[in-house]
């Protein structure tokens, strides 16, 4: 089990290599990847961020809780922060189980679970030059209660 | 107290800075240091935050000490 954030381009295929046994019978891989359009504007890029340490150990308790369970420990995740252009790769999550229901579960957790609770943020570019950071919750306003 | 709160995303720009120092009353909680940063971008409308100290997401009731890590959290948006 790795979980990293990282700086570079990411590369699926070691990611996978990485997770692959042959106690496993199945191996799934979760690429992220910049969408050209968001919200019906037209982006042409994204910077992410991240608040690196809470967003390091979140990230290995969220591949720890899958672990425990759907009961494999063969989990690679890397998130990359830094300027990304359309079509690049902003996540990678592979997963090897010896059942692809679990491997699959296992993997729709992992990614979910992210999403919702590590530190990472995006800042989209427009093509008509502007920016803006982006809130999937879209509540602005007074603080809300932490979970 | 005073403490050292870390900024990101739009809250960092709002502030135009990384990290906001604010003044606490006595038995600091996390929902003293929200009430002090809000303060400090009174009128702007910015997306509801969560807190982390020392790398965990904490509730509004929890305690602050000096020493601690406190960060706000806007909304993520990773993945």
């Amino acid at each position: 089990m790795r979980t990293a954030i990282v700086d570079h381009p990411l590369d699926p295929t070691a990611l996978l290599a990485e997770v692959a046994s042959t106690a496993s019978g199945a191996s799934t891989l979760f690429v992220g990847t910049v969408r050209r359009v968001n919200d019906g504007k037209d982006v042409t890029g994204i910077d992410y961020s991240a608040y690196g340490p809470m967003a390091e150990r979140e990230m290995a308790a969220v591949a720890a809780e899958a672990a425990e369970r759907f009961g494999t420990d063969r989990i690679v995740v890397e998130h990359r922060v830094g300027t990304l252009g359309l079509g690049e790769a902003s996540i990678v999550i592979a997963v090897s189980h010896a059942r692809r229901g679990a491997a699959m579960e296992a993997q729709r957790y992992l990614i979910e679970e992210i999403k919702r609770r590590v530190p990472v943020w995006k800042r989209e570019h427009y093509a008509d030059g502007t920016r803006e950071w982006v809130d999937p919750t879209g509540a602005v306003g007074a603080p809300a209660e932490a979970s | 107290m005073d403490l050292p709160v870390l900024l990101f995303a739009s809250w960092a720009e709002a502030l135009g800075a990384s990290t906001v120092t604010v003044t606490l009353p006595a038995d600091p909680t996390v929902r003293d240091v929200l009430a002090a940063v809000q303060a400090r971008v009174a009128g702007r409308a910015l997306p509801r935050p969560l807190v982390a100290v020392n790398h965990r997401y904490a509730k509004p009731d929890a305690p602050v000490r000096a020493g601690d890590e406190v960060a706000l959290i806007p909304p993520v948006a990773g993945g």
